[in-house]
Formats: C-alpha cells, structure tokens, sequence
C-alpha cells in the first residue's frame, strides 16, 4: 500500500473511528489501520481452520453410523462444517488474504485452530456431545459475532449461526436418544459429557485478566463481550440443558449462587489449555498431517480440473475464430 | 504436463475466484452472498450449488468472475455519490401538500 500524507490518514483514521462509533459497518474497501486489518484476517482465518479442521473428530464417526439416518445427519453436519470454512476463506479474503497462503499457513502451524479439536472422539456419544457442549459453546461466541464490525464476517457468522442450531439439536437428540437406551448407552453419555466439558469451558478462551487483546477487540466492534461473561453465559445455559437430559456435569462446585443469578463453576484448568494451544494435545499432530494428506491426495483433482477449464476454454476459442 | 512446469503456487492461483449471486426465490433479485474458487465458470455454479444452497436459498445461481467486476468505491464520503445528495426534490417529502388533500 503505498503511504499517504499523514493529514490524508488522519481524515480517514477519524471516518473509520466514525463509522465504528455509530454501529455500522466496515466494508471491504473502506480504509481501515493496518492492525484493523491484520486482526481481522487473523480472526476469520483461524475461524476458518477451525470449522475445517472441525470435520474431522465427527468425520472419524461417518463410516460407522449406528443407522441410515444418523448417517445422513452426521454427513450433513460435517458437510456444513466445510461449507462454514469456506464462506469465512471467503470472507478473509475481501481483506486481501490469499486463500492457498491461509491453507499453507494451517498445514504448517503458522496459524491455529480451535484447541477443542485436540481431543480424540472416542464413542458415538461424543458425535451427540459435541452438537450439544461444541456446538453450543459456538453457538454462544458466534450469535454476538454476528454483528461484527467487519461486514463480510457478520454476514457469514449469521448464515453460520443459522446452521449451527441443527448442529446442536441434532446432537441433543442423538443423546436423549442413548439416554432412553441400555445402562452402557447411558454411561457412554456421561463418559462423552465428563470428556468435553472443561475443553468446552476453555473454547471461550483464556480469562479476562489474561487476555491482553479484548479491549482493542471490543473498542473496534470485533468482539462485543469478553471470555468470561460467554463462558458464564454458556454454563447457565447448559446446566438445566443437563439436567433434562440426565447427566452430570464433572465440577464438583457448580451450584447455582442465588445472589448472583448465575451457576457458580470451579476452576478451569489452563496449563492444560495451554498445552493444547502449543500443539501438546492429545490429537493436534494427527489432525494436521491427515489436513495435509487431503491437500496433497487432492492436488491431482485440482491439476485435472484446470487441465479441463484450460481445454474447454481452448475449443470456444476454436470455435468462435 | 502443465503441472509439472509450474509451482504449486502457480497452480493453485489458477483457480480464480468468482462471486455467487441468488435469487432467494421468485420475485426477487439477485442477491450478492459470498464468493468462491473454481477451475471455471461451470465449476464455479455447481461449487456455489453445493456451497450456497443446501438448504433450498436458491432458485438461481449467477457467477461471475471477480475480476470482471467493475466498483465504485465504497466510501461514502466519495463525491461520486454526490450528484445526488443535494436534489432532495427528487423526494416526494419534498412537497407541501395540504393535510386534507385525499389520497395524495
């Protein structure tokens, strides 16, 4: 970009800031910080890598559906998944990203995802407990995303959030289901809920005295509330959501704090977040070699479909001399 | 092979990028919903298909490539909108009609 005068910048600085002030929109050719726009690339591509790299836990159950129709629900989902990734790719790149630098970027770790999808699915409970604790923790970061101050990523969050409730219904009835079932279907819920529940608590991110960015964030309408109010938000969500279907949630110091209006909850374990983060879960070196192996199982598919569009251009050139 | 002589940088950015427009159903217009890439224009429908309309958005589809679209800038402090800000008669609220005119 080439610079301007520091008057010209000022002018544009204050009509950014302007414009932010009253609630509407950044565009993607509007003039925007430099940080602005590094921060949001960084937000909706790692984003992105999260949906895409979330096909994966749930993907690992497809082949071995208990039915026809779990089957198809499942397929829709991870579908969906793909398609998440792709309107946010999509997104990123209005901010001038380039989508095969992104893709590049994930497949050597110079870009994260979500650390949630560290953790093995063990049982087909875990499909049902993902669409209920996973998808309903994004549920509830997503829904205030949608009214991000950058407008290509609200639009995609709330095509996103639209589809995410069939994600977490269909979870939440896949285990009402296994709860009606045999005592081993029953405890293999609970295992699926003791297993995701603190990963689930940690997808909101680190506390809000150790989270250095939030005020910038919520200063340029990026995130509209900090990690701890979503996460206290989600639990008193999910509480009476577990009560219902049954289960127990594994913090011995939840209860509900009356003065307060919400649950109380223990602590969160962030060494072992950190740990995820920094590549030291239990699957983050699996998920991105087999990320890569797609890519690279993929490169004839796409060599073969230029190698077409370039004939078939080819012949209409033909054609029309 | 064309493969072979290029990067793989080369051959991936082969794959130009395309906007999806839908017309959510019969009635109304076009609406611009996202963008994708595709080897070429027939990929590109049938990408935004499946990317655009697993949930019935869409009773058309058009693509067009990016780099064919032609924008104003969307700054609307750009006086390329200007020739339209101070002709507030082109306004029905323009004109003072008495309150007992009917149908007016």
């Amino acid at each position: 970009m080439t610079a301007l005068p520091d008057e010209v910048t000022d002018d544009l600085r204050t009509h950014f800031d302007d414009t932010i002030d009253r609630g509407r929109r950044i565009e993607p050719r509007d003039w925007m910080p430099d940080a602005y726009r590094a921060t949001m690339i960084r937000q909706i591509a790692q984003h992105a890598h999260s949906e895409i790299i979330g096909m994966q836990p749930e993907g690992n159950w497809i082949t071995r559906a208990p039915s026809l129709r779990r089957k198809a629900i499942l397929l829709a989902k991870v579908q969906d998944e793909a398609g998440h990734g792709m309107y946010l790719y999509s997104a990123a790149e209005t901010l001038g990203a380039d989508r095969a630098d992104l893709t590049d970027r994930l497949l050597h770790g110079r870009q994260k995802y979500s650390s949630i999808f560290n953790y093995p699915t063990l049982t087909y409970a875990d499909v049902g407990v993902i669409g209920w604790l996973v998808d309903g923790a994004a549920i509830c970061n997503q829904v205030p995303l949608c009214r991000s101050s950058y407008g290509p990523y609200a639009r995609a969050m709330v095509r996103i959030c639209k589809e995410e409730s069939f994600h977490q219904r269909q979870g939440y009835e896949l285990l009402m289901t296994m709860m009606r079932g045999s005592v081993a279907q029953r405890a293999m819920v609970q295992d699926a809920t003791n297993r995701f529940w603190w990963p689930s608590l940690m997808m909101f991110g680190p506390p809000d005295d150790q989270s250095p960015n939030t005020a910038q964030s919520m200063a340029w309408g990026i995130k509209r509330h900090t990690n701890d109010e979503l996460r206290q938000r989600f639990v008193d969500m999910t509480v009476p959501q577990a009560d219902k279907l049954g289960v127990s949630l594994p913090d011995p110091d939840l209860k509900w704090d009356a003065e307060r209006g919400h649950y109380d909850f223990g602590p969160v374990d962030w060494d072992e977040f950190m740990a995820v983060v920094k590549g030291n879960g239990p699957c983050n070196a699996q998920r991105i070699e087999r990320r890569k192996a797609a890519h690279e199982d993929g490169a004839w598919v796409r060599d073969a479909a230029c190698a077409h569009a370039a004939k078939a251009a080819a012949r209409e050139k033909a054609q029309a001399a | 092979m064309m493969a072979e002589t290029q990067t793989e940088d080369q051959v991936r950015s082969d794959w130009p990028l395309y906007e999806v427009f839908l017309r959510g159903k019969r009635g109304l217009n076009h609406v611009h919903v996202g963008s994708l890439h595709a080897a070429d224009a027939q990929m590109a429908l049938r990408h935004a298909r499946d990317l655009y309309t697993r949930r019935n958005e869409g009773v058309s589809i058009w693509v067009v490539a990016a780099r064919d679209i032609t924008a104003s800038s969307p700054d609307e402090k750009d006086p390329f909108f200007a020739p339209s800000g101070d002709k507030v008669y082109r306004h029905p609220t323009f004109y003072d009609i008495p309150a007992d005119v009917p149908h007016m």
